[in-house]
């Protein structure tokens, strides 16, 4: 049970317990915060699969961005002042028994086969270089389509989020 | 106990069935939104661990990035849409969101 053993328990324990509460509370701000850190700690299991770069974008995207802005979505689509802000489930048994059924399976799978691992890798330098190059030689074409992806959902959000001030309504 | 790779793809198994839970039970679109991204984290870590256990190969971890991209530009556009419903049926609850153009 060496530190990184311990390292990686301790992360995932934050993310299933952060998951289990967005999941399953009944107060909408609890989960959006809930949700936070469960982003930290998918970061830090990213940390130990030595991916540093992938670790990084996911603090500054999902937590900087995505974050940010299911905080707007919550703030503004619910009465906050008035009304304390409860949230109802439905139909909780059919689905516990779905979703129970389903991480069982693939529990199950992942446990039975014979992964073909390499359990050593040499120590290198971090991978930001090696995926940029990547990006810029063997996915090029995905790179750019992702950038044309991004300028479209920028315009589009902006386009349908915005507010009618035309005088003719 | 030793972390292999079946460690990190039981957790990922965990948390998207506890995305998938979220969706399927939630009434607020808002939080139907947080599993869809628990279900896209858990896909990300699932690509990851396999590209670390099949000796650092960088492929799943640019598939990893792209997902990260498509979640946010999903997010952007789906966070729109909620407002926009909200400005027009003055509530998220996805049971009331039940008429077309009127």
């Amino acid at each position: 049970m060496t530190l990184i053993d311990i390292a990686f328990f301790f992360f995932a324990a934050i993310t299933l317990v952060s998951a289990g509460i967005v999941v399953f509370s009944r107060n909408i701000i609890y989960s959006a915060f809930s949700l936070l850190f469960t982003f930290f700690g998918v970061a830090g299991i990213y940390v130990l699969l030595n991916a540093d770069f992938i670790a990084i974008a996911q603090i500054l995207i999902y937590i900087g961005g995505i974050m940010v802005l299911l905080m707007f979505g919550v703030m503004l689509t619910n009465k906050v002042v008035s009304v304390d802000i409860k949230t109802g489930t439905m139909q909780t048994l059919p689905a516990s028994i779905l979703t129970a059924m389903i991480a069982g399976s693939l529990s199950g799978i992942f446990y039975v086969t014979p992964w073909r691992t390499v359990e050593h890798i040499p120590a290198n330098t971090g991978t930001t270089g090696s995926l940029g190059e990547m990006f810029m030689t063997t996915y090029l074409l995905p790179f750019e389509v992702a950038s044309v992806v991004l300028l479209v959902a920028l315009i589009g959000a902006a386009m349908i989020a915005r507010r009618d001030h035309s005088p003719a309504k | 106990m030793h972390v292999t790779l079946t460690h990190y793809l039981i957790l990922s198994a965990i948390l998207f069935s506890l995305g998938l839970y979220g969706v399927v039970t939630r009434k607020n679109a808002i939080l139907i939104l947080m599993g869809i991204e628990l279900i896209l984290n858990s896909a990300n870590i699932n690509f990851v661990a396999f590209s670390r256990y099949s000796g650092l190969q960088l492929d799943g971890q640019a598939a990893a990035i792209f997902v990260i991209i498509l979640a946010a530009a999903e997010a952007a556009v789906a966070l729109a849409i909620v407002l926009n419903i909200y400005h027009r049926f003055k509530t998220v609850n996805v049971d009331e969101i039940n008429k077309l153009k009127e």
